[in-house]
């Protein structure tokens, strides 16, 4: 999927917010959703179980206007957490610009965490991407937890973060840490805009 | 020392309006009557509003009015340094009668006499001179006379005492003049409102302004398409008018600002400001690659290749995998560097051209390289047949074949240029296409060995076929050279200029250079004083006559071809034959052989005391046309060495000899 088109001269990231299930993807769609001028973002479409399990995935537009001459958009994507979907999530992955990686920072989901990490990671080289080389961030969810519940993000750091991208300690219930995770992977993958290619 | 005038900063090109309208209006004055109104004058305003503009158009029009007026115009710094330099120089007064001649003194930046007590009296003198002699001067400074500090108070009386006027900041009106002004001078045409809108920025000051004209007009240059009013505050980053002005350059966009009002509460900011990163992170993104492509161009430009590729990459609008462009472009260059550096080697003349600076035309330069490469042949190698082990060592020769070994275990570094030495016949050209042999072992290395008159024809057949160039080339590439008989250049004065040349050019590089000549350089007639000089900044070490070692060494070998079973006492008698060289040893087996043939008997030692003893020795003559190398010289060589060429056949026996062989 090309990320910057000069000729039409718009630019279009996907984001894809990937995760082990109940971390809190959807979440984070639904806090940035309320958030966005209503001029600004399309239809979310949420494919929701009756329990409110994401079944398909989440999909939230983003019209950010022109920059610098570009026609900007953003295209947020949640996958379904649960392992059994995990067709679902290599779709979804497919063309993906970014990943933001949301981890549940209770101590009891650390296995969850990394056992999705890895299904991210085979997931991508199904598609020939090289996890080292996509822009990824980490989100810490939850922090809001009892601390005897959680880990502290810099515990989760060394859990998780061993190629050292930038995380981010968050509680999207309430937005804290949210903005700030689209922030860190916009910058990512505009950065790679640098590079000028146009896959 | 002192700055000409700008012919762009003139009055006509000043933009007048209220907040300067009395500074120009009191230049103007100053220009058509310098020195009767106002004097001095001090014009002083904040940075970028045009003082120095308005002194050089001060200047312009004193000119215009008065062209035998003598007018200065010069910045403090370089009034000081002007004065210092006149003072080091001991021509203080010089100086100063020097400025006190001038009929109008424009000054710029006057606040810089802070601290500068020595100046300060200095320009308080010449006002003073100046002023007395009805000369006008004009100083322009940042702010006020007081307000500069420790200013002496005479020179700010002083300067005070004629008209201090300010200019501010320019209003609307004003700067959408200047604007509209400057973007006629570049030809540059914008929307309605544009101009305006740019305007309506609050800035600081008149460059300012100007460099976000310059942004329009890059911007516009760029992508090709006309700016609006509304894109212009998007590249400017103004924001809207209802969010009044704001500091350019903060990020925030239309955009943002609508964001912030929908959103209402804190939440909408968040949005704002992930918007605000967003804009910088994207602008930032997609003008790099043009800055990198910009770099790129300017850095293979300045080493002298040409960039159309790059340059044309600037015109599109979607360069896909500028990178990848670069790099490749790059890649092209770098192979252009390593033909041209090939060819230069090979043919100092092609490596100039064109083609070599041109990446678009890559597959010619790969053509030319190849031609090149294919026309310089290597230059004639030694001869396969002198193998160094071959070579009979004895006390005779020890000297010259250890020079030898040392010179073949460091090439070009122990003895450089090692020559042999030695009379006719005592193996000086073996040992030379020894060590060419030994030498060709070595990586890539291109051992030119040849006699010097091979060398001479091929200079003089390269003249004939004008190809010298190409000559050269085949020579230069040469990691060795190893000449044969030297002193034959005699008298061959182009051979040794080029030899000279071909000589320096290879000793810079350290390679091995050999020479033999039949005596040492200095006492070789014909030879360039130069040359000489060269050939004995080596090593020379001499040949000297066959030892018993040697003689015995050579005929074993010589017998061993003859396959033959020879008696011990043969090789005996004839090692002890006094023989002043291994050629006319040589010759005596030769005829004991042709002997041993003719009677169809065996190879002994009473044969050899037959043939040889049974009639009168005839060492002192050449007796045969072999040389101790058994190397025969073709007639094309152009042997023209006595030493070299069969004069005169002594007998039918020698005749038989030869031709049997």
């Amino acid at each position: 999927m090309s990320l910057v088109n000069f000729t039409t001269r718009e630019i279009t990231c996907k984001i894809v917010y990937y995760g082990p299930g109940r971390s809190g993807k959807t979440t984070n769609l639904h806090y940035i959703y309320g958030r966005v001028p209503d001029s600004r973002r399309g239809r979310m479409v949420s494919l929701a179980t009756q329990t409110d399990r994401t079944l398909f995935f989440d999909f939230l537009p983003i019209d950010l206007g022109q920059i610098s001459g570009f026609s900007t958009r953003f295209q947020l994507y949640t996958v379904p957490g649960q392992v059994y979907y995990n067709a679902t999530r290599r779709l979804v992955l497919q063309g993906a610009d970014g990943v933001v990686f949301v981890g549940d920072s209770q101590a009891r989901q650390l296995d969850e965490n990394l056992e999705s990490l890895q299904n991210l990671q085979s997931n991508l080289l199904e598609h020939g991407v090289d996890i080292r080389t996509i822009p990824l961030v980490l989100q810490y969810n939850k922090q809001d937890l009892p601390r005897e519940l959680i880990l502290p993000p810099a515990d989760l750091d060394d859990a998780l973060n061993f190629r050292g991208v930038p995380s981010f300690g968050a509680d999207a219930l309430h937005g804290r840490g949210v903005f700030e995770s689209l922030k860190g992977i916009s910058e990512l993958v505009l950065k790679k805009l640098a590079t000028g290619t146009t896959a | 020392m002192t700055s000409a005038l700008n012919p762009k900063y003139s009055f006509d090109s000043f933009v007048v309006g209220a907040a300067n309208r009395l500074a120009v209006t009191a230049g103007r004055t100053v220009a058509e009557s310098p020195g009767a109104a106002y004097n001095p004058l001090f014009i002083y305003s904040g940075s970028g509003l045009g003082k120095t503009h308005l002194l050089m158009a001060v200047g312009h029009a004193a000119k215009r009015a008065a062209p035998k007026l003598n007018i200065e115009y010069l910045t403090l710094d370089e009034y000081v340094e002007a004065f210092h330099a006149s003072v080091a120089a001991g021509q203080g007064d010089a100086f100063r009668r020097r400025f006190q001649n001038v009929d109008v003194l424009l000054v710029d930046d006057v606040q810089f006499l802070t601290n500068r007590k020595e100046m300060q009296s200095e320009l308080l003198r010449l006002t003073e001179a100046l002023q007395a002699a009805g000369r006008q001067i004009v100083l322009t400074s940042d702010r006020p006379p007081p307000d500069i500090a420790d200013l002496d108070e005479r020179l700010i009386s002083r300067l005070s005492g004629g008209l201090v006027v300010d200019m501010g900041t320019p209003d609307y009106e004003t700067r959408v003049a200047i604007l509209r002004r400057k973007a006629e001078e570049r030809g540059a045409r914008f929307e309605p409102g544009v101009l305006e809108t740019v305007a309506q920025a609050e800035v600081g000051n008149v460059r300012e302004l100007m460099g976000a004209l310059n942004r329009l007009v890059a911007f516009q240059a760029v992508n090709d398409t006309s700016i609006n009013a509304e894109t212009v505050k998007q590249i400017l980053g103004l924001v809207g008018e209802e969010g009044g002005a704001a500091p350019p350059g903060d990020g925030r966009t239309p955009a943002a600002a609508k964001g912030g009002k929908a959103g209402g509460t804190g939440g909408g900011d968040e949005f704002g400001e992930f918007l605000a990163d967003v804009t910088v992170t994207v602008g930032k993104a997609v003008e790099a690659w043009r800055a990198r492509v910009g770099e790129a161009v300017l850095r293979w430009e300045g080493e002298g290749y040409r960039t159309h590729r790059l340059e044309a990459l600037l015109q599109r609008d979607a360069p896909a995998a500028v990178d990848a462009a670069i790099a490749a472009f790059a890649e092209d260059v770098e192979r252009l560097k390593a033909l041209e550096e090939e060819v230069a080697e090979l043919d100092p003349q092609a490596a100039g051209q064109s083609v070599f600076r041109d990446p678009e035309r890559l597959s010619e330069a790969e053509d030319a390289a190849a031609k090149v490469r294919g026309g310089a042949a290597p230059p004639p190698g030694p001869s396969a047949a002198f193998p160094l082990a071959a070579f009979a060592v004895g006390p005779s020769n020890q000297v010259a074949v250890s020079a030898a070994r040392a010179a073949l275990e460091r090439p070009g570094k122990k003895y450089n240029p090692l020559v042999l030495v030695g009379k006719s016949g005592l193996g000086k050209t073996h040992l030379l296409n020894a060590i060419g042999l030994e030498l060709t072992r070595g990586k890539r290395a291109v051992v030119a060995c040849l006699s010097t008159q091979a060398f001479i024809d091929e200079l003089i057949a390269a003249i004939d076929g004008d190809r010298v160039d190409w000559w050269r080339a085949r020579y230069r590439r040469a990691t060795a050279l190893l000449l044969d008989d030297i002193h034959l250049l005699a008298g061959k004065e182009r051979t040794q200029e080029e030899l000279f040349n071909l000589f320096n050019l290879l000793q810079d590089k350290d390679r091995q250079l050999v020479f033999t000549a039949p005596a040492h350089p200095n006492t070789l007639s014909g030879l360039e004083e130069r040359i000489v000089s060269r050939l004995e900044g080596g090593l020379v070490a001499e040949l000297k006559e066959p030892d018993r070692d040697v003689k015995r060494a050579v005929l074993e070998r010589l017998l061993a071809q003859q396959s033959t079973n020879p008696e011990p006492a043969l090789i005996d008698y004839l090692a002890d034959r006094p023989t002043d060289s291994v050629r006319s040893l040589v010759g005596l087996l030769q005829r004991v052989v042709g002997a041993a043939a003719a009677q169809d008997g065996p190879l002994s030692a009473g044969l050899a005391r037959e043939v040889l003893e049974g009639q009168a020795p005839r060492d002192t003559r050449r007796g045969s046309g072999f040389r101790a190398s058994g190397l025969v010289v073709s007639s094309l060589g152009g042997i023209k060495s006595r030493e070299k060429v069969v004069w005169d056949w002594v007998d039918a026996a020698d005749r038989v000899i030869e031709d049997f062989r």
